[in-house]
């Protein structure tokens, strides 16, 4: 049996002003699954992802990724875990606008310890794999919605982690584009990607194998429980 | 619980090269050159000030040494001075070979004041309208002995200095407009003919204002007494004080304290080193814009560190640690400011090398400025650029994405 890539075992998160952002939740993600959380602006979806992500601390419960308990980890050692084996996508893509769309997806194994030209190397096999292998020499600007999304992406996945984060990656785009960004996470998936995806929309997240549904920082539903 | 069987080892820290995060810092520059060139400005033109004065300075230094070496330090000059009671004391007739048997002496020339004789371009002009033109008796080998240099015409020798001939000083032969040789001048009630016109002396300008004539004319024709009344020698470099020493009694044993002896390349020596001082207090100006152009670089940096909270946010998510991040936020203030330094000792050196040329001066690099300029440049950048970074590091990475 195989750890979780990430265990929340009854996980709180409160700001200061008594904001209840996460309420006692406990989740785990397993290796190779793909997992849409869904639940209104405000629900702590963001708040979850950043624990799952090691980039907040829990005011209280446990956050276990691949089985290591983060708290134990120093700061050093939290940003090599980030660096190697967790990628993150954000709605607002977050990508450098004088650098190239190689150059950007490179940036996701800069602390990695890679070699410069390695980087280069893997960052256009990532380009390829997200179907941007003509976009290489790109700016940002040069780029639709989409398309920025899928280097930010392949961003993610350069340093092939354990597990993306996704946080509302279709929120600034067209349905179109929108759709096709999911399309691609999905096909990720099939490839062997652990993913975990915060989405509004309710439709799509109506075919991804496993929901999970946020209210007011509790876990409402999780259609892994509900299983047998 | 079995799942601790399985569990994997979580990755090390990796070593990011120096090299990478100093392109990165690099890139960061690069990609906001606008903002860059602004803020490196205050630190250019910083380095460009202090550059250019060190440099002006360095110029001006070498081109004062160099005079002072042609010239040499080795002159003295040695006057009769004033008696107690306020007359012009008499120097002996033979002072001349007096002084050039002192001991370490290697030549000795003099003049003698040769008093109530004027000197006119006519005869119409009354004799005693003006007496700003010295007439001077001059021993031949006067030229050789305070370094003139005759710049038309010649010299006197033993066969001019018999006759009515004159040799003019710089300021003499333009105050009476005489440029070209065989000028007759009316000089003491007669008529003299111009041979030459000197250069002016840089280390006796007294006689750029003489009309020089020879020893023999002054006495038969206009009354001269014969005695000379300054007298100029040349010796060893390194015994010059001592000769100095000797002198007052060598030329007037009973009265040695009225006799005047003076080292002429003093004044230019002393110019040489008022010019570092002066060299030195414009360089706390360039050291204040320094210090500004270092404000605006941390400036610069701090605005930067709050515009780019969202990079920040995202170089953490990517697996950036907190150092990484000081790093990259004290490598783009070091460029920023080492770019000023680097423009700035362009700037400073054309500057300086401008104004050497315009000045007819030796162009010199000078090396410890442009070091200088170079380190303070960068050591104001790391200064400047601390606090910002160190704020970039602190930030939390939610806060930072929070920007986003
Ligand atoms: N840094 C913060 N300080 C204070 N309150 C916060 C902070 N971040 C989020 N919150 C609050 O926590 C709650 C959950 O926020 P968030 O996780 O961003 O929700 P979602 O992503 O589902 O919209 C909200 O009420 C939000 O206002
Ligand atoms: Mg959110």
């Amino acid at each position: 049996m195989t750890a979780p890539v990430i265990e929340l075992d009854r996980v709180s998160r409160t700001y200061p002003g008594r904001v209840h952002a996460l309420r006692r939740v406990s989740l785990r993600v397993d290796p190779g699954e793909l997992v849409a959380v869904v639940g209104p602006s405000g629900s702590g979806k963001s708040t979850m992802l950043q624990l799952m992500g090691t980039l907040d601390h829990p005011t209280e419960g446990v956050v276990r990724l691949l089985g290591h308990d983060v708290a134990q980890l120093d700061d050093r050692r939290l940003a090599a875990v980030r660096a190697r084996r967790i990628g993150f996508v954000f709605q607002q893509f977050l990508l450098t606008a004088h650098l190239t769309a190689t150059q950007n997806v490179a940036t996701g194994l800069l602390y990695h310890g890679a070699s410069g030209s390695e980087q280069l190397r893997r960052a256009i096999e990532a380009l390829e794999r997200v179907g941007l292998g003509h976009r290489l020499g790109h700016r940002p600007a040069q780029l639709s919605g989409g398309e920025k999304q899928r280097v930010a992406i392949a961003r993610a996945l350069v340093a092939r982690p354990a597990v993306v984060l996704a946080d509302e990656p279709t929120g600034a785009l067209d349905s179109a584009s929108g759709a096709g960004v999911l399309d691609l996470l999905r096909e990720l998936n099939d490839e062997g990607t652990t993913i975990v995806v915060i989405t509004h929309d309710l439709g799509v997240a109506g075919r991804f194998p496993r929901r999970v549904e946020l209210l007011d920082g509790e876990v409402r539903h999780d259609t892994a429980l509900v299983r047998p | 619980m079995s799942a601790r069987a399985t569990t994997e080892p979580l990755p090390r820290p990796a070593r990011v090269r120096f090299t990478q995060l100093v392109g990165v810092g690099l890139l960061g520059v690069a990609g906001r050159p606008g903002r860059a060139a602004l803020s490196a400005l205050g630190i250019a033109i910083g380095v460009a000030a202090v550059v250019a004065i060190l440099g002006i300075g360095a110029a001006g230094q070498a081109e004062l040494s160099a005079r002072l070496d042609a010239l040499g330090t080795n002159l003295l000059r040695v006057s009769a001075g004033q008696t107690f009671s306020g007359e012009t004391s008499r120097l002996p007739r033979e002072v001349v070979d007096m002084v050039a048997r002192v001991p370490g002496v290697h030549r000795a020339g003099g003049t003698g004041s040769v008093r109530d004789t004027t000197v006119h371009r006519t005869d119409l002009t009354d004799p005693r309208a003006t007496g700003s033109i010295e007439v001077l008796a001059a021993r031949t080998n006067l030229p050789d002995v305070v370094g003139a240099g005759v710049r038309t015409g010649a010299w006197l020798n033993d066969a001019t200095g018999q006759y009515p001939s004159v040799v003019l000083g710089s300021a003499a032969a333009e105050h009476l407009a005489v440029d070209v040789p065989g000028t007759q001048v009316w000089l003491g009630g007669r008529w003299f003919t111009v041979i030459g016109v000197l250069h002016p002396v840089e280390l006796a300008p007294e006689l750029d204002r003489s009309a020089l004539i020879g020893w023999v004319v002054a006495e038969s024709l206009l009354g001269f007494d014969g005695h000379p009344t300054t007298v100029y020698e040349r010796s060893a470099d390194d015994v010059v004080e001592q000769v100095a020493a000797l002198l007052p009694g060598t030329v007037n044993p009973e009265r040695p304290n009225e006799v005047k002896v003076s080292r002429p390349s003093d004044a230019l020596a002393a110019k040489l080193a008022a010019q570092s001082t002066f060299a030195t207090a414009y360089l706390g100006l360039g050291v204040v814009a320094l210090v500004v152009g270092g404000i605006g670089v941390a400036n610069t940096m701090v605005v930067s560190v709050v515009e780019r909270r969202a990079e920040i946010g995202l170089r953490r998510a990517l697996g950036a640690g907190k150092r990484q991040i000081r790093t990259q936020f004290l490598t783009e203030a070091v460029l920023l400011s080492g770019l000023g330094g680097v423009v700035g000792v362009l700037l400073g050196l054309g500057t300086a090398a401008a104004w050497a040329v315009n000045s007819g001066w030796p162009v010199t690099v000078p090396t410890t400025a442009v070091a200088a300029g170079v380190g303070a440049s960068v050591l104001i950048g790391s200064v400047a650029g601390w606090f910002p970074a160190a704020r970039a590091a602190r930030l939390s990475p939610t806060e930072a994405l929070a920007a986003a």
